[in-house]
């Protein structure tokens, strides 16, 4: 069965290069470049060292975006979650917050912050904050009560209602928001980079953008997604592997 | 109005009064931040000189044929792969780890292939929001009740009766939460395109009066858009939320 799934996937893989490769031949040269192509730029790029230093731009200040949406994101919404009217208060205001166009605040966050690394940072961060926060405030308010029930009829002690119920029933919703954050994170730290940035994978593909350049776009475009794919599957195997 | 609204009603209130009082009082600098009083005249002042009226359709209208172009061709697309249940479970795996793809680098792309226009600004807000439209179509006809199929069978109807008035109206709701989240989806992908390149839309007003130092417009246009978004999902939202209760009863 597993199998068969990975060979459906491997199938639908070769398809989706099909379509590229189709795409390539109508729209020529000049607009995309062939699946092939594109891996050889990508190949060139990657023996190069300014891009590993774009890499390590974007990877840094990616790295410290999820950490503080992560970090940020569960103390908030354990904050939120804990009490009833509090949880029930501040939904509304999140998922508000998590669906504007955010993009539109990044003038306030360079004001704020200035060009640099600190501005990619706090952007990424915005934009993965929200998404955890939510997650982890309903599983913390969605804890059935019979378990919470249960825990004082045994008598635990808070540490251990906290370490052997409410941990337990949070962890896959948390996750699930983890997922979420780390992804749009990812996102927010590259469009920052985008906008306004000297250094970094969205810096290379906006100055490719401008010198038209499209070999080089495609080539970081493709090594993202593979990186974002890889990494989701990861967290989709440790998301797999804990006990419900 | 419950109770936790008017407490939620004054928190946001009392936010903004002291983001005022703290802007007042010189306590956020000038440059950095103006007043939210400031920011309401300012978009006031916008609206009723009707300068950026033409920007601010465009964005509008761009939002509304991304979001209607996502929602039919996601349909679609989602009806398709429900027939197919060996092409699904290929599929699946990619949908699961869709939006995990900074989508918003093919942007680029598109520029080259369509040049700086709609069609640019369509294409990848088309691309960001049809996959949540595909996945709730997916989920809205896995969950059609088995019972009411059997209904169907019963009263012989064909599959085009069934379709109109079985799984169409069965499905509705998690389709709804589909268009919602294409709308949301959308909105933010053409805002985000104008912003990077584009010459014309709410997106690339505010970036334009950013890089001119002019906060008074910057402000105000950008609460337009935050006014304007949270509206429409909160609007959206709460018919959402309606069907789904309705699920439950």
């Amino acid at each position: 069965m597993a199998m068969k799934r990975f060979g459906d996937f491997l199938i639908l893989l070769v398809a989706l290069l099909a379509l590229w490769q189709g795409l390539y031949a109508i729209a020529g040269e000049t607009t995309i470049t062939s699946p092939i192509a594109t891996f050889a730029h990508l190949g060139q790029l990657m023996r190069t060292e300014q891009f590993w230093g774009h890499v390590t731009e974007t990877g840094w200040a990616f790295a410290m975006a999820v950490m503080i949406s992560l970090v940020g994101g569960i103390g908030l919404g354990t904050l939120l979650g804990l009490n009833r009217t509090s949880g029930v208060i501040s939904e509304p205001i999140l998922i508000a917050l998590y669906s504007l166009p955010k993009v539109t605040l990044y003038p306030v966050v360079l004001l704020c912050f200035g060009l640099g690394i600190s501005a990619k940072v706090a952007f990424g961060a915005m934009h993965g904050l929200i998404p955890v926060a939510i997650f982890t405030m309903k599983a913390i308010m969605q804890i059935k009560p019979v378990y919470l029930r249960t825990a004082q009829v045994l008598r635990l002690s808070p540490r251990q209602v906290a370490l052997t119920i409410a941990l337990p029933a949070v962890l896959p919703e948390v996750l699930v928001g983890a997922r979420l954050g780390f992804s749009l994170s990812l996102l927010g730290v590259l469009i920052g980079e985008m906008f306004a940035s000297k250094r970094g994978l969205g810096f290379l593909i906006t100055n490719a953008m401008g010198l038209g350049d499209i070999a080089t776009i495609m080539s970081v475009a493709v090594f993202l997604s593979i990186f974002a794919v890889a990494a989701n599957a990861l967290l989709l195997l440790i998301d797999r592997a804990i006990p419900r | 109005m419950t109770r936790e609204g008017w407490i939620r009603l004054s928190v946001v209130l009392a936010f903004c009064v002291a983001v005022e009082a703290l802007c007042r009082f010189g306590a956020i600098p000038h440059t950095v931040f103006i007043a939210p009083s400031e920011m309401v005249i300012s978009m006031l002042d916008i609206l009723r000189s009707g300068e950026l009226n033409a920007d601010i359709l465009f964005t509008l209208r761009n939002v509304l044929f991304s979001s209607a172009i996502a929602v039919g061709l996601g349909f679609a697309l989602g009806a398709l792969i429900h027939s197919l249940p060996r092409a699904r479970g290929a599929v699946e795996p990619l949908l699961a780890s869709y939006y995990s793809i900074p989508t918003f680098m093919f942007y680029p792309v598109f520029i080259v292939v369509f040049g700086v226009g709609s069609q640019a600004i369509i294409a990848i807000a088309v691309l960001l929001s049809i996959v949540a439209m595909i996945a709730s179509t997916l989920t809205g006809l896995d969950r059609i009740p088995s019972v009411l199929r059997k209904t169907a069978r019963i009263f012989r109807m064909s599959p085009l009766a069934r379709a109109v008035l079985i799984d169409l109206p069965a499905a509705s709701p998690y389709l709804f939460t589909g268009v919602k989240l294409s709308f949301a989806y959308a909105f933010i992908g053409v805002i985000a395109s104008e912003f990077i390149l584009s010459g014309a839309g709410i997106g690339y007003s505010i970036a334009y009066a950013y890089n001119n130092f002019n906060n008074q417009r910057m402000y105000g246009l950008m609460l337009l858009v935050i006014i304007v978004a949270t509206a429409a999902n909160t609007a959206l939202d709460t018919i959402d939320r309606r069907l789904q209760a309705r699920l439950r009863r």
